[in-house]
């Protein structure tokens, strides 16, 4: 799956940040590593990277760095998740993790069609509790069903609650009721604390 | 780490992630802009001393600054593009004339966009529909009737309707208007539609 250059979603994703081990040295960039005060960044140092710039870097011929998975992709974690993906607070593991874990597949490692694997089966498996919620969740507080969804399902999950709302209005015969824009609405709302503050 | 001021802009749009415009980040941008220049400076230099000396060895670090001026070009880009369509809802939302403190957080060439935008869907506006043209943005929802009843909820002053009568829109009176002369107004927050 590609990233879309312009989705301000896809571009936080990438920032999250991945384990890496260069395989060269890097000249004149030492001040990048802060433990260490020489001018490199010698081979074979660990460091945290965004993904953006080890998927930059990443190349199969010439290895430049070699990317480590992060932990929530490792083998004891996919456990956890094929045993049951209900239970994990994915908010806490990602925010995401489905879309880091599909970025993750550009990196070539043996473990790969496995983390696909759980991928899907985790989405699969949540899938029916979070429709089951948005679908269901009229004029309730759903912070706490919201709380624990990865990005992905969020954006699910909102979706399906304004299916919701909007059926329910069409039932009262509300449809048709002209409204003010939400835009205007959350302006004033703003203005409002602008003034008390 | 490079790049750090350009995902600040980010995050700062993607914290209103109710289409509000948050103020333009004049300093932010400039701040990101001049970092690129750091990079791209570095990267001259580099690049002529692997050339002239034949330093390989620098090749790693020129992709690297090299990444990062790519990432900077992506965040801005990103950061403006997402700006202009918020901007173009603005018009849907708002109809042409913005109010000051929307207008307030906008830079000049976004007003100046926004002006060209307004400019095309009029025109565009009135090269549809017969003689007099139409306007698209009216009727969002399908009218049930011509007229319907509204209730004031601030005071807006004198308003005149198709037929040249003034009303006065004070707060709390009610009214019953043609739809199409108030759907702005109840957009706006004005005027509140009332259902029988």
């Amino acid at each position: 799956m590609e990233e879309n250059f312009l989705s301000l979603d896809d571009i936080l994703l990438s920032q999250e940040r991945l384990p890496v081990r260069t395989e060269c040295v890097f000249p004149r960039l030492g001040f990048l590593e802060k433990s260490s005060d020489s001018q490199d960044i010698p081979e074979g140092t660990k460091m945290e990277l965004p993904l953006w710039l080890s998927k930059g870097l990443y190349e199969k011929k010439r290895k430049v760095l070699s990317v480590e998975l992060p932990k929530v992709y490792k083998e004891g974690w996919r456990t956890v998740f094929t045993a049951d993906p209900n239970v994990v607070d994915l908010h806490k593991m990602g925010p995401y993790y489905y879309g880091l874990g599909s970025q993750m597949l550009h990196f070539d490692s043996p473990e790969n069609p496995d983390i696909a694997k759980t991928l899907l089966q985790t989405f699969i498996g949540r899938f029916r509790r979070t429709m089951d919620s948005s679908q269901n969740a009229y004029n309730e507080d759903t912070s706490v069903l919201v709380g624990r969804l990865d990005c992905l399902e969020k954006v699910l999950f909102r979706s399906g609650q304004k299916g919701l709302n909007g059926f329910q209005s069409w039932e009262k015969g509300q449809a048709s009721q002209l409204t003010a824009s939400s835009l205007v609405l959350n302006y004033r709302k703003r203005k409002l604390v602008d003034v008390q503050a | 780490m490079f790049c750090e001021k350009a995902i600040d802009l980010i995050r700062e749009l993607h914290r209103m992630s109710d289409g509000q415009l948050p103020a333009f980040n004049e300093d932010g941008l400039r701040q990101v802009l001049q970092e690129m220049e750091a990079l791209y400076e570095q990267n001259q230099a580099d690049v002529n001393e692997a050339k002239t000396i034949g330093r390989a060895d620098l090749i790693p670090s020129i992709k690297l600054r090299h990444c990062c001026l790519l990432r900077n070009q992506r965040c801005i880009f990103a950061y403006l593009y997402d700006r202009l369509l918020r901007i173009r809802a603005l018009r849907w939302e708002y109809g042409s004339v913005l109010p000051a403190n929307v207008r307030f957080h906008m830079s000049a060439e976004e007003v100046q966009w926004f002006g060209q935008y307004k400019k095309s869907l009029a025109s565009f506006m009135r090269s549809i529909g017969g003689k007099e043209g139409l306007d698209i943005t009216q009727d969002m929802k399908p009218p049930k009737s011509l007229y319907i009843q509204v209730r004031c909820l601030k005071d807006y002053g004198e308003f005149e309707i198709d037929d040249g009568t003034v009303i006065l829109l004070k707060k709390n009176s009610q009214h019953f208007l043609p739809r199409w002369k108030c759907e702005q107004l109840i957009r706006q927050g004005i005027l509140e539609h009332v259902m029988s």
